[in-house]
């Protein structure tokens, strides 16, 4: 059992760095992704995803395979993106997510563009699906560093964070923190999936966010125990992906989010909180 | 009374058109003030004007000194996502947000009023219970009984008895009036005018303008109430700049 479990990541630098990587993003993503999903943000993150793509691929034409310059290029324009979309949607009659996603298709396609030009198709495949076994230290602490800020901020935003997500106006009527708790959230999420792409590729790294989070909800009733439900599956998964990918030679970024989606599937089916067996059954009710 | 605040010539709108029209008035401090009018008279714009979510197209608010963070304002129950997974509980500590800020601990002594405040509005047993999982009346406690916490001296009201049984109205009503006996000022967006005569000794008539203010008997006269109505039909999609700006 111990060979099974353990002694890959015992044995080998490059699985330990991996493991500290991908849980390092799973105690991150998965809280950010709770409140993503609670907002009906959850395709809002994926087109985020796409977004940072040309900004990573800027960085890599300047500075080659550097994690610093494609890390900096995917923010600044996971950010642009996020801000030019709520400022439209702002002072224009468009709403947010259609801004979103006329920003994100154009990001996405400029980030194709220049990596089809300028490029490999092995770049690209690294942008897009990551390359978990290979983490340097770079990449190691540029992981922790996302994940201690946004542990920090969302411990420090958490109560405007919870209030704008289920009651705008009230923050409104209370504080004016409304506008920089959104823009706060939003930089959490690129920042996070930008983490997430070095591991698991720009197409992947919202699965680590989305996927806990709605399983969670089948599991559990309250916010606490939806983000303490989604971060111990998607450290759980990220562990068990790992030793798939260790095992069966499967490549590692799919194997996490395929474990996710496993527990997904599971949950829709078992979960007590409206799976599909839950809802068949003709449940006993109460008297009072 | 002192003044609380004045609207001087104030115009609020969408889109350029007019939804509060060259509105002035003043509003005493203790004032149990209904606020009525026709569908689209401008009256929750008014409230979200006070509340700083809408600013004026012209015109200003002079708040006389009064703090701004005393305010609390209700809005219309549809803006609250009850699907959010929050317990009654924890919706009603956020009454305490004045006193503890974005960041400071929820303590003893406000968790103590929480816990009155659940009593008073006959939300015992309910504290666990998830917001989605309340009838509408029973939210509508939960929404007083924050407001219950926040201890404002201003409170505004849009429309809080729509689609609440006629108990649940009665035990809020008692509220409103425990409210204004404490000296609060309350300002209550309302359609029911048999409410109104009953339980609010003022009333601010709405259509766009101000078509009359005062104690209520004296306002929701048939002739104010007939020129409210042909006020707010004057509504016009072609319509010029307007010359007194």
């Amino acid at each position: 059992m111990f060979e099974l479990l353990f002694a890959p990541f015992a044995e080998f630098a490059f699985m330990q760095k991996a493991l500290v990587g991908c849980l390092a993003i799973a105690l991150s993503a998965a809280p950010v992704g709770v409140f993503l999903m609670l907002r009906r943000m959850s395709l809002t993150g994926d087109a985020m995803a796409h977004a940072i793509l040309p900004g990573a691929a800027v960085g890599y034409l300047v500075a080659g395979l550097s994690i610093g310059a494609m890390t900096l290029g995917g923010i600044i324009a996971g950010c642009l993106v996020a801000l030019v979309a709520g400022l439209v949607s702002r002072f224009t009659q468009v709403n947010e997510d259609s801004s979103l996603a006329a920003f994100y298709l154009i990001s996405l396609a400029a980030g194709v563009l220049i990596i089809s030009t300028s490029g490999s198709q092995v770049d690209l495949l690294h942008v897009l699906f990551g390359s978990a076994l290979a983490l340097n230290n770079e990449a190691l602490l540029l992981l922790a560093s996302i994940c201690s800020i946004t542990l920090l901020v969302l411990a420090i935003l958490f109560r405007p964070l919870v209030v704008e997500c289920m009651d705008r106006q009230f923050l409104q009527s209370v504080s004016g923190l409304s506008p920089f708790t959104h823009m706060c959230f939003l930089v959490l999420v690129v920042i996070n999936l930008v983490g997430g792409f070095n591991a698991l590729g720009t197409l992947m790294s919202v699965g680590m966010m989305i996927l806990p989070a709605a399983l969670a909800r089948y599991w559990v009733r309250t916010l606490d125990m939806m983000l303490v439900a989604a971060s111990v599956v998607a450290l759980a998964c990220s562990f068990i992906g790992l030793l798939l990918s260790y095992h069966i030679a499967w490549p590692a970024g799919p194997s996490i989010i395929l474990m996710l989606g496993a527990c997904y599937v599971v949950s829709l089916v078992f979960g007590t909180q409206g799976g599909v067996i839950s809802k068949l059954k003709r449940p006993r009710h109460l008297s009072a | 009374m002192t003044t609380l605040f004045e609207l001087n010539n104030l115009t609020l709108g969408y889109d350029l058109h007019p939804a509060v029209h060259h509105l002035s008035l003043q509003v005493q401090g203790g004032d149990l003030l209904a606020i009525i009018g026709p569908n689209g008279a401008g009256k929750s714009t008014l409230l979200k004007a006070l509340v700083g979510q809408i600013s004026p197209l012209s015109g200003s608010i002079d708040w006389c000194g009064f703090d701004r963070e005393r305010i609390a304002y209700l809005p219309q129950l549809s803006q609250v996502d009850r699907s959010f997974p929050v317990t009654v509980k924890e919706m009603v500590s956020l009454g305490a947000w004045t006193q503890t800020g974005p960041f400071g601990r929820v303590r003893s002594r406000h968790r103590r009023k929480v816990q009155d405040a659940i009593v008073q509005l006959g939300l015992e047993g309910f504290e666990q219970r998830l917001i989605g999982t309340l009838s509408g009346g029973q939210m509508q406690r939960v929404l007083f009984a924050r407001l219950l916490v926040q201890e404002a001296d201003l409170i505004l009201l849009d429309e809080p008895f729509t689609g609440i049984d006629s108990r649940t109205t009665a035990d809020l009503l008692a509220l409103i009036h425990a409210w204004h006996r404490h000296g609060r000022t309350v300002l209550a967006v309302l359609h029911d005018f048999e409410q109104v005569r009953q339980h609010f000794p003022r009333c601010l008539l709405l259509s766009r303008q101000a078509i009359a203010m005062g104690d209520t008997e004296s306002v929701m006269t048939p002739l104010n109430l007939q020129r409210a109505r042909q006020m707010n039909e004057a509504f016009d999609e072609q319509a010029e700049f307007c010359a007194h700006h």
